[in-house]
């Protein structure tokens, strides 16, 4: 495969990340085309890539599969966030019957060779019962009854079912740990835009992230990788959500768990932020996958640890001088170590 | 009521002792024999005490210098703060500084504060467990160190069956109310060995609010095959107490008789792995919270596994919280090695469960005879 270079279906393509990944794989030498779809155009520059405005819920999107002879599908139009699409309906509507639609137009594709679906951990969900770190075979501790992780699940589900179906398609499914980094704007970096961060009182969550960069990276690795299963994408190592917030030295205001749910359907309500039932347990308990199958069998490294993605967010938000009390602690650092070290040696000496 | 006008406080009228010729003899008491120079009354006549008292004081400092009769007292010291030099500042912070640090002070303090600073901007790392080494160490562990050493005196017992390093698991009773036996256990190993235990712990422990948070900061986590296998894996000392809430919580009535030890999945995760099994025996644990009582119903209400009462708590209120100071032995029993069975060992029931009763016996026998050796429970 790869040979003539590979035809490239990519959807989701008016979201940022989806666009980026197209033209990051337009570039890409062993590609000969990239074609975006989306329900609406992309906003900012495409570059190479043909976009065909079409709705992934709709038999059509088979018909454009079949005439471009497309091999390979990298299906990133799961959305995490009714936000602009409209209610919760919509969303889960575009989720789950877009893959379905989606899937169908693929098993009657006979030139298909490659199927990459972008993921997320949130299948796991979070709850006080999970295990430290899960693995790819490990199931969520209690299914998911409602909002994203349920689509998810199910999104997972069929996915699976078509990897039944043709066996001779690769199917490489990726769950990305949250994605972050200074271009994103999902429910978790929304939330630590926030000026004024709300916490879960008395819990510390364990979070993981994956920056942008490294989900492009990962993606265009997973098209021309030979490797079909479920693999765990995260960065290197965990950061604890106080230590993290602690990092971003934005203020904090810790609400007891029965509070953070009302606060966070006004904040969704003012959109300013988008609390889900879910994003609360995930800020209360947290989460951690492991992630060795994606290094010895996906054979991908992520190049931006957990805190260095973070990092790498947190550059534009963080006030420069630092906190006031970092401020405070390295004056009297400063000051201590010459004016009190002359009296002091004379004293003793 | 008429009697009432007759207190024998004041002088009615007269001169008060204070402002006499003669100061009152607590005041001479303290002064130097001399006589007290003469001067006029400007005290209050009514008090008695604080007056003779500033007399007393005034006495010394007349000798030096005869100042100039006091008229207004409050002008005459100015506020503690104002006017102190800096220098004077600086001088008492660099003695509280040697009295904290002793005398290398200047490092030590130094480091103090780029530690203070690191907890201030989130710099330093936490493993996948969200373990902080840096804080248990320096604050859980040196803030139950008097404890486990001053108030139970802990005697520690076998620590050399502890391996020095790699993985072990190290299986323990439980009681006490209040799972206090975890943390003197995490402390006493850490003391003698320098390697940290890792507590496995019911969900609950999770759940709950500021329990939560400090118990995977202190390196503990969930009690659940993946994870036990995982810590276990990459060499950590594990610790276990399968008996659970029916270890901890029951009856003082039935101190030191184990409970049922979980469904074995300690043995599993052990064998799967091939650590050994290091039994631990804790007595002292069982008095420190006698519990005498428990609310069923409130406990279900609140979704937590018992309310107890002891004799002190809820009685005396907070104060029924602090232990009792009982005296309390650790032995860590001979290793249990695994790493003999074969592969399938762990999917054999029939061998879990002898390994289990083996564990079970070895703690039980081993409680028997430190209670025996035990001179009485406080001593």
């Amino acid at each position: 495969m790869g040979s003539a270079g590979t035809v490239v279906l990519v959807t989701g393509v008016s979201r940022d990340l989806g666009r980026r990944f197209a033209r990051a794989a337009a570039a890409d030498p062993g590609v000969a085309r990239v074609i975006g779809v989306d329900v609406v155009p992309p906003r900012g520059d495409i570059g190479d890539v043909s976009f065909v405005r079409a709705d992934i819920r709709n038999p059509v999107i088979a018909k454009v599969i079949v005439k471009e002879d497309v091999d390979t599908v990298v299906h990133m139009s799961v959305i995490s966030t009714p936000g602009s699409a409209g209610g919760r309906h919509t969303m889960k509507e575009l989720n789950v019957i877009g893959t379905m639609q989606l899937l169908a137009a693929c098993q009657k594709a006979p030139g298909l060779r490659t199927l990459v679906v972008k993921s997320t951990t949130t299948v796991y969900g979070a709850s006080s019962r999970d295990p430290a770190m899960f693995t790819e075979d490990m199931e969520p501790r209690r299914a998911p009854r409602s909002g994203y992780a349920k689509d998810v699940a199910e999104i997972e589900g069929y996915v699976r079912g078509f990897a039944r179906r043709r066996p001779d398609v690769r199917v490489t499914l990726l769950r990305a740990a949250n994605v972050i980094g200074p271009h994103v704007t999902s429910p978790i970096t929304s939330y630590f835009r926030l000026p004024v961060i709300p916490t879960v009182l008395g819990h510390d969550a364990r979070l993981q992230f994956l920056h942008e960069q490294d989900l492009l990276d990962v993606l265009l690795h997973a098209t021309r990788s030979d490797v079909p299963g479920t693999f765990n994408v995260a960065g290197d190592g965990i950061l604890m959500l106080s230590q993290a917030l602690r990092r971003l030295r934005h203020p904090t205001v810790p609400l007891p768990s029965f509070a953070v749910g009302n606060v966070g359907s006004t904040l969704r309500s003012a959109r300013l932020a988008d609390f889900s039932p879910e994003q609360t347990a995930f800020l209360t308990y947290g989460r951690g996958v492991d992630t060795t199958r994606m290094r010895t069998d996906l054979g991908f490294e992520p190049t931006f640890t957990t805190a260095g993605a973070f990092a790498d967010f947190a550059a534009p938000l963080a006030p420069a001088g630092g906190g006031r009390a970092e401020r405070a602690l390295a004056g009297l650092a400063e000051r201590l170590s010459e004016p009190v070290a002359t009296p002091a040696g004379g004293r003793r000496g | 009521m008429g009697d009432a006008e007759i207190i024998p406080i004041g002088t009615r009228g007269r001169q008060g002792r204070g402002t006499g010729t003669q100061p009152s003899s607590a005041a001479r008491g303290l002064a130097p024999h001399k006589p007290a120079p003469k001067r006029p009354a400007s005290k209050n006549p009514a008090s008695k005490k604080p007056a003779s008292k500033k007399q007393a004081s005034k006495e010394q400092a007349p000798k030096a210098a005869p100042r100039p009769e006091p008229t207004d007292e409050p002008v005459e010291e100015p506020a503690p703060t104002q006017g102190i030099p800096a220098a004077d500042w600086l001088t008492a912070f660099q003695h509280a500084a040697v009295d904290v640090f002793g005398d290398d002070w200047e490092p030590q303090l130094a480091r103090f504060l780029a530690f203070l600073r690191r907890r201030v901007t989130g710099d330093y790392t936490v493993d996948e467990y969200g373990f902080d080494r840096e804080v248990t160490e320096r604050f859980l562990m040196s803030a139950l160190r008097p404890i486990a050493q001053k108030w139970f005196r802990i005697e520690v017992r076998g620590i050399e069956n502890l391996p020095a390093d790699g993985g072990a698991l190290v299986v323990s009773n439980h009681s006490g109310t209040i799972p206090v036996d975890g943390l003197m256990t995490m402390v006493s190993i850490h003391d003698h060995t320098g390697r940290f235990l890792r507590p496995l712990g019911a969900d609950l422990v999770f759940r709950l609010p500021f329990v939560s948070s400090m118990a995977r900061r202190s390196g503990a986590t969930l009690a659940c095959h993946e994870d036990a296998e995982r810590m276990l894996r990459n060499g950590e000392l594990v610790g276990v107490w399968p008996e659970g809430f029916k270890g901890i919580g029951k009856p003082y009535a039935e101190r030191y008789k184990l409970q049922r030890f979980g469904r074995g999945g300690f043995v599993a995760a052990a064998v799967r792995t091939g650590v050994p099994i290091v039994p631990l025996s804790v007595v002292g644990a069982e008095e420190i919270y006698p519990l005498v009582g428990n609310l069923p119903s409130l406990a279900r209400l609140l979704g937590v596994p018992y309310i107890p009462i002891t004799p002190f708590f809820p009685v005396l209120g907070p104060l029924g919280l602090v232990p009792l100071p009982s005296k309390w032995l650790l032995e860590f029993g001979e290793p249990i090695r695994t790493d003999e069975f074969d592969a399938g060992a762990a999917e054999d029931p029939m061998l879990v469960f002898n390994v289990t009763d083996q564990v079970r016996e070895t703690i039980q026998q081993t409680l028997y005879s430190l209670l025996m050796q035990r001179q009485s429970v406080f001593r």
